[in-house]
């Protein structure tokens, strides 16, 4: 069972704000889906390797050739949020 | 101009007329829409055709419009995976279909819309609001590609690409009556594609025939570097467009017509597997034991990516930023506002799952089940050629029946989540009708073996006339 | 004699090399040569961090990595990947960190360093590959800023995190550590140790045995030193007080020379490892016999060999092979003149003229150097002139020959030394006659007149003595 407290813990970990009213209908909602996932504990994998890759390839690399970058302009094309040439954001603390 | 049609018949018109012509009979359609398909028309598509016109291209596509999902970046067209937090970003360059398709001479029309980032299976989750299903338009279009296979469905594009990462193509194909295919993972390059769940998904195309879904694969199929796990493999798709399965095996999974199967899509589906009969192939039934535990392996694997995968949108690159008294609680104030109720689920349950102290319990452990889903497909396909069962267990719902319990959205993927788990190909073609509402025969290949299942399909298309029949409130 | 470690040091330190050799970053084709250029200019799709834009690994960027692993006397790991590590900071454009979790690609080695106490060898953990962050430019102090520019040129440029056992004892022992550290990567040029960033060092440490506190934010050696020293301070002063040491991470603000707590709700974390879904696994054990063979003579090596082929003392052999060019300096030194004579004259006299003014080995040139070693042992200069000609080739430029010339170096030959030493005596037969008196001052008067007819060329202490002798016989 995931609580009130654990919600508000894990949205502050996905940096979501989630305010107090909702975290008990997330955490309501959530419960419903982890208990679906509950019945994965029947299936017994000793011994089974998890499968991160359906693809078996390995050792994919690139030269190191390189290529063009984006002019400024581009980069900072998607926000108002710059000054000279760097991009601004609120202090960090 | 009604445009429900195929490329051959486009190419005909683009004879006789222009591709600016044809073009401009699309956008008209578009403009007329009741379904909320389309969430961009590009501004350039007309453009593109003139210059086709002008200059002339030799390309296999060329003049034929498409329609791109939302999550496939667009260089210079808003693509924003009908989320409130993309608001505003155009991205500065193509995604690797786009490169390929514009190489061939295609028109693109412009970005359809989806479930918000991919998760949903009814296209009702979208910041654009819901598109509706053609054949009734108080049904959704499935998901997350809703809007690709809806617009197809209701002619206003005569192709479009889609995204599945968990039947996200073969869903809204099925309910929507068109072809969809998603192809082995490694398939189609997915540079450019916005990742929901990367070790899942691929881009697959739409279409309302087998031999135009070939003609894209052609097209947009193949290796590229950029992309890592893209395999090098050549391939023609076209030449699979055989009518002939005569001595072709096929598996039918029992564990696919369970508990919750709507009867009168378990008949159509056997209908179709006595077609294939009479045209020469044989069928055995075949046993998936792990099939009851892939949607769970699937979602905590799908979440698990996907909180990762979004962390990106904290609004300060891109997109919508909140005001915030530093750059954390900007931060979570920006993706608070920006994301869908249903994708913080997503990303809230993905946490959890990768959160110290759950990570066994809940990542890894999918990971495991994933292994036996897998190898499941492995036993299965090493004694036939194709799997088939339906598509979807159930034809499409009605808006708002499932958006408010999330549990049950997840059960309709009950048969195409096992699917990407394994990494095979799956085509879904029409194969008959509930009430009036399409039905999906879904059709399973081994890895890399797409052709085998391009045929079948063709194969049952050529000998049926599901696919003829157009929707009601569309013509 | 024993190091006592009256406090019970002990100091990890975990340091991130930059590979800036590399012509692109780690998994994209944007140049690594973006030290001089404007911001956000050295950045695409993929370090940017865009939606949709996939890494692919840098072919070299690996072979790197295991060339420093053997370097360190590391094993290389059969198979690899990548992994997530997720958090939240501006300077991480994808929201996660791509880096190496439990399969480094290096794993444990060691190296020697000159200890308290003589050689000690320190323990490496680890040695794993990851990407640099962009780079956050606070407008004022970190604590009390008005906002952040960030800069993502740097963003996606090779990492290499080198991370030691506890096994050093003093700030003395952990700078050591750094050089030796710096000299081997030198030695494998995979990186230029003077490029802005390109080492870059958080440090573990504990006081009695307690629990450590991680420094975050060193940007020079200097700065390690004085940021331990400071910290091994704070925290026996903060037990003397009877407080408790706990485990935390702090900020070096090395303006202020202190280290200020960072426990703060925004640097807890859970950062939820996952192996990389867009990347495949690496499996190049395979590679480190081809990679051995490339490997160089490294530092330790190097020097026991100048010992043993040269015949000179261990302390020059030392001095001469921390850093390569001066080592290759050396050797090409030692082909044209004595060995030996070549190792005092460059590990004593030129480096230390050359750090006097902040120079490198490159300021000076192989045949200058033993055209002034040679004119030295053919006693036709003396050292001093030596040393005069270094001094003036580094301040003023010129070679050796014009600057003997213009100098009047040359040291003036014996016979005319003695004729003007037999002239002197002939002319002043006073100054003999006070000589021979017991009058010491005569002889100071004669070396003038020896000096005078020679233009002083001759050496003073040379004419006094032949002076005496000739009075003598």
């Amino acid at each position: 069972m995931i609580t009130k407290e654990e919600v508000e813990h894990v949205g502050w970990l996905a940096r979501i704000e989630i305010d107090e009213k909702e975290s008990d209908a997330y955490a309501q909602k959530l419960n419903s889906v982890l208990d679906y996932f509950e019945q994965l504990d029947e299936v017994d994998t000793e011994n089974v390797p998890p499968t991160y890759h359906v693809a078996d390839i390995m050792n994919v690399f690139r030269e190191d050739v390189v290529k063009p970058s984006m002019p400024q302009e581009d980069v900072l094309s998607n926000t108002e949020n710059k000054q000279e040439g760097n991009f601004k954001a609120p202090r960090i603390m | 101009m009604a445009a429900w049609t195929d490329i051959s018949n486009i190419k005909q018109k683009i004879a006789d007329s222009s591709a600016e012509e044809v073009t401009a009979a699309y956008i008209e359609t578009i403009g007329k829409s009741k379904i909320n398909g389309f969430t961009t028309v590009w501004d350039e598509a007309i453009n593109t055709a003139r210059e086709i016109d002008s200059n002339g291209h030799d390309g296999p596509l060329a003049g034929i419009p498409i329609a791109i999902k939302e999550n496939i970046s667009t260089k210079g067209l808003s693509t924003t995976c009908s989320s409130k937090i993309l608001q505003g970003y155009v991205p500065p360059y193509d995604a690797h279909v786009i490169e390929r398709l514009k190489e061939a001479g295609a028109v693109i029309l412009g970005k359809t819309n989806m479930d918000e980032f991919a998760m949903g299976t009814s296209t009702e989750s979208s910041c654009y609001g819901p598109t509706f299903n053609p054949w009734d338009m108080s049904r959704v279009p499935g998901g997350s590609s809703g809007g690709s296979a809806a617009v197809v469905a209701a002619g206003e594009a005569p192709i479009s690409l889609g995204s599945d990462t968990g039947g996200s193509v073969r869903c809204p194909a099925a309910y929507c009556g068109v072809v969809g295919l998603k192809p082995t993972y490694g398939c189609i390059s997915r540079y450019g594609l916005i990742s929901y769940a990367n070790s899942l998904e691929q881009i697959g195309p739409l279409a309302t025939t087998v031999s135009d879904i070939a003609t894209i694969m052609d097209v947009v199929a193949g290796y590229d570097s950029r992309d890592s796990t893209s395999i090098n493999r050549e391939n023609n798709y076209s030449d699979a467009l055989k009518d002939d399965v005569k001595g072709m095996k096929i598996g039918v999974p029992e564990e696919y017509f369970g508990e919750g199967i709507d009867k009168d899509v378990e008949k159509s589906v056997w209908d179709a597997i006595s077609k294939f009969e009479d045209m020469g192939a044989t069928y055995e039934k075949v046993s998936m034991p792990h099939t009851k535990y892939a949607l769970a392996s699937y979602y905590i694997i799908a979440m698990s990516e996907a909180s990762s995968n979004l962390a990106r949108f904290d609004g300060t690159r891109y997109g919508l930023r909140a005001e915030g008294e530093n750059w954390h609680v900007m931060a979570s104030k920006t993706r608070a506002e920006g994301f869908g109720t249903e994708v913080k689920r997503r990303i809230l349950l993905g946490t959890y799952a990768l959160s110290a102290g759950y990570h066994d319990k809940y990542y890894l452990k999918a990971l495991k089940v994933r292994t036996l889903v897998k190898q499941d497909f492995d036993k299965a396909l090493a004694n036939v050629d194709v799997l088939m069962a339906p598509t979807m267990p159930a034809s499409a719902f009605k808006i708002g029946e499932k958006i408010e319990d999330p549990l049950s959205l997840y059960l309709a993927d009950v048969n195409t989540v096992p699917i990407n788990l394994a990494g095979v190909p799956s085509i879904s073609v029409p194969c008959g009708f509930v009430d009036d509402m399409p039905v999906g025969l879904q059709i399973i290949g081994k890895q890399f073996d797409e052709n085998t299942i391009i045929k079948a399909a063709y194969c049952f298309e050529q000998n049926t006339n599901h696919h003829t029949r157009r929707p009601r409130e569309v013509a | 004699m024993v190091y006592e470690n009256p406090d019970g040091v002990r100091i990890g330190l975990e340091v991130h090399v930059q590979l800036n050799k590399l012509n692109t970053k780690l998994f994209c084709g944007c140049s690594t040569k973006y030290h001089d250029s404007e911001p956000n200019t050295h950045v695409c799709p993929v370090c940017l961090g865009l939606p949709g834009s996939l890494p692919v690994i840098n072919e070299k960027a690996v072979e790197y990595a295991m060339k420093i692993g053997l370097a360190l006397n590391c094993s290389i790991v059969e198979q690899t990947q990548f992994h997530r590590k997720n958090y939240y900071y501006p300077d991480l454009p994808k929201g996660f960190q791509t880096t190496q979790y439990d399969f480094p690609i290096a794993g444990e080695g060691k190296i020697v360093i000159e200890g308290e106490d003589g050689e000690r060898v320190i323990g490496i953990t680890r040695a794993h590959m990851e990407e640099d962050p962009g780079r956050l430019q606070h407008m004022g102090s970190i604590d009390k800023s008005k906002g952040t520019l960030i800069n993502y040129n740097r963003s996606g440029m090779t990492l290499i995190e080198i991370v030691s056992e506890p096994d050093m004892r003093s700030p003395k022992e952990a700078r050591r550590y750094l050089d030796k550290l710096r000299s081997i990567l030198d030695y494998l040029d995979v990186f230029d140790g003077d490029l802005e960033g390109a080492m870059r060092v958080d440090a573990n440490v504990s006081v009695f045995m307690g629990e450590r506190v991680e420094v975050k934010n060193i940007s020079s050696f200097k700065g390690a030193e004085r940021a331990l020293l400071y910290e091994i301070m704070r925290q026996k002063n903060h037990i003397r007080r009877g407080g408790e040491i706990t485990l935390e991470t702090r900020h070096f603000d090395e303006a202020r020379g202190v280290t200020l707590s960072m426990r703060t709700k925004e640097t807890e974390n859970d950062y939820r490892y996952f192996p990389e879904p867009d990347l495949v696994p690496l499996r190049v054990a395979d590679r480190v016999p081809e990679i051995l063979k490339t490997l160089p003579e490294l530092p330790d090596a190097k020097r026991a060999r100048f010992v043993k082929e040269y015949d000179i003392i261990d302390m020059h052999a030392r001095a001469l092979t921390t850093e390569i060019k001066v080592a290759n300096f050396y050797e090409d030194v030692a082909a044209k003149v004595d060995p030996k004579a070549a190792a005092v004259w460059v590990a004593d006299i030129l480096k230390g003229e050359l750090n006097y003014r902040d120079l490198n080995i490159d300021a000076f040139n192989v045949g200058d150097i033993a055209e002034i070693i040679t004119l030295v042992t053919e006693e036709k200069i003396t050292e001093s002139s030596g040393v005069e000609i270094i001094r003036t080739i580094l301040d003023n430029g010129g070679k050796p020959q014009d600057i003997v010339k213009e100098k009047g170096l040359l040291k003036v030959e014996d016979d005319i030394v003695a004729k003007a030493v037999e002239e002197a005596i002939a002319e002043n037969p006073e100054a003999v006659a006070d000589f021979h008196a017991g009058k010491e001052k005569s002889m100071n008067f004669l070396v003038g007149k020896v000096m005078q007819k020679t233009k002083g060329r001759a050496d003073a202490r040379e004419a006094r003595e032949k002076l005496i002798a000739k009075l003598s016989e």
